[in-house]
């Protein structure tokens, strides 16, 4: 008979960064069940939003994730904006887009430096890392900060990119692109990485769509989604690109749809740069006087995937009811599929490879039947379910 | 030369604990450790365990989940030990500090030797702090 081992990795573990706790139940080498646990990292930003003023809730959404911190502000603006029917200037669309891509960018070259370390790999971070460090500058230069750019508020930027700074941004594009191009290829035709990550972690089409999974975990397995298409928001309509699919649905998949995005990515900022210069300088701001009674909802791409916001105006300065959804909340829950089967070496990587982040995931939600229209679990119900487990210990003594 | 300067003469080994963050002040406590700032010239080197740190970096607010863990972890660092608190929330609670969850900012909890301010600090500023804090 083969013995049951429990393997805890967290809640503060040096493999991860933030605060989770995974518990592997083994068999010996192999993952025979994976549960986690969450709240390390709560902080009440949906109930914080209702007690600040909408142009103060973008510095607060902003630092739900610090990796997000375009995405989040992004679907929030779209929600606001669909709540005071705000039209954006075409510059203001396409200074939206280029802060998104370069975030794009840089979370994706995040993501390959991490995968790499938890492989085991640590040059691949090094490079990958060293190579972000272009873009932060970008950011430095544009928004003057290298992480939570500030730049979003209802009905436009806080700051311009004047149009003097075009060609330098166009300047340090074309050096980070040559070398990506040597990170790209080293990483694909990396034969000890093909070993670690072909056929690891697989997730099928039907695996994303029972699970919901979203961005660039769904788009490996084949699946053509992307907000960027199916919803169009800022300037993503008035650029040419093309959503980047793969089928295998292993970890080298994922690798692989982020790393040609990143090209994507620099397409769509060239783009957005020629249509910076047609516009006028300064014009990025429309008046906004108030925001009515009514809600609205918003959508973007962020690197994992879609954001999704929702909030409720009373006509007030403030959201009446602010309820945000991230990416990793669906993404997390493969994990189930993809790494149950899988030796423990490989199950690092496997969760690596959705590039869960927790600080966007640490919300409540309820789930309701599709069919019947009930909730499946709601707080009155986790509360009796405890009850009776109390009960039932009780009448074992 | 006392005991403490000569616990810290030689390489300082660092700890990160991220608390209830946004993810921006690990990012950058990382990037020290990566080629443009490269922190492990200075023998500093991000350990797994806090009972071989020289150094606990807390970033991040404290929420009341993980106040008693903050503890345990600072109990069961080998003294002397320097705490450094990283980022807005490390130091104060920042943004969220009004938050339902909030346990209190580092200082309420463990004391600490040293804060870094900043949302996020760029990796110079934690660097100079580390350094600041040396020199003590």
């Amino acid at each position: 008979m083969v013995k049951k081992t429990l393997i805890p990795i967290g809640p503060y573990h040096p493999l991860q960064e933030e605060p989770e706790l995974f518990k592997l139940y083994c068999e010996g080498e192999i993952v025979k069940d994976i549960k986690w646990e969450t709240g390390y990292n709560h902080r009440g930003i949906e109930k914080l939003s209702e007690k600040k003023t909408y142009d103060q809730s973008f510095f607060l959404v902003e630092r739900i994730c610090g990796i997000c911190s375009t995405s989040h502000p992004f679907a929030f603006a779209n929600a606001v904006e669909e709540i005071g029917n705000i039209e954006i200037t075409n510059r203001a669309k396409y200074i939206r887009s280029i802060i998104g891509e370069l975030e794009r960018i840089h979370s994706h070259l995040l993501w390959v430096g991490l995968a790499g370390h938890f492989l085991g790999y640590n040059t691949v971070f090094m490079w990958a890392w060293k190579y972000r460090e272009p873009i932060l500058d970008l950011f430095e230069m544009i928004s003057g900060n290298r992480n939570s750019y500030a730049m979003f508020k209802v009905g436009g930027m806080r700051r311009d990119i004047e149009n003097s700074k075009i060609p330098l941004i166009q300047e340090i594009l074309d050096k980070f692109k040559k070398k990506n191009n040597l990170l790209v290829g080293a990483v694909m035709d990396d034969p000890v990485l093909h070993a670690r990550t072909k056929g690891v972690g697989v997730l099928t089409k039907q695996d994303i769509i029972d699970y919901a999974a979203v961005g660039p975990t769904a788009r490996a397995s084949g699946i053509d989604v992307d907000v960027r298409r199916d919803d169009p928001y800022a300037a993503y309509p008035l650029v040419n690109w093309k959503v980047i699919t793969a089928e295998a649905g292993d970890v080298f998949a994922k690798a692989e749809v982020r790393l040609l995005e990143m090209y994507e990515s620099i397409s769509i900022i060239e783009q957005c740069l020629e249509g910076l210069k047609k516009e006028k300088e300064g014009d990025i701001n429309v008046k906004v006087k108030d925001i009515p009674e009514g809600w609205g909802t918003g959508r973007a791409e962020a690197p994992r995937g879609e954001v999704f916001h929702y909030v409720l105006s009373d006509g007030s300065n403030s959201p009446a009811r602010h309820k945000i959804r991230a990416p990793s909340y669906t993404n997390i829950a493969t994990f189930k599929k993809s790494c149950v089967g899988q030796t423990i070496s490989d199950a690092t990587i496997s969760l690596a490879a959705v590039d869960p982040c927790y600080c966007c995931t640490e919300r409540m939600a309820v789930a309701y039947d599709r069919n019947t229209g009930e909730k499946i679990m709601n707080g009155k119900d986790l509360i009796a379910l405890s009850a009776k487990k109390t009960e039932n210990i009780k009448n074992q003594f | 030369m006392g005991f403490k300067e000569f616990c810290f003469k030689k390489s300082l080994w660092l700890f990160h604990f991220g608390g209830a963050s946004c993810n921006n002040c690990d990012i950058e406590i990382l990037d020290c450790l990566t080629p443009r700032y490269d922190v492990e010239r200075f023998g500093m080197l991000l350990v797994g365990s806090v009972r071989h740190a020289d150094v606990l970096l807390v970033n991040g607010s404290i929420n009341k989940r993980d106040k008693s863990r903050l503890l345990e972890i600072y109990e069961q660092a080998s003294k002397p030990i320097l705490v450094v608190a990283i980022g807005a929330c490390g130091c104060t609670g920042g943004i969220f500090a009004e938050g339902d969850t909030f346990a209190g900012p580092v200082d309420k909890i463990i004391p600490v030797d040293a804060y870094i301010p900043g949302c996020p600090p760029k990796p110079e500023a934690i660097l100079a702090g580390v350094v600041k804090l040396l020199n003590k």
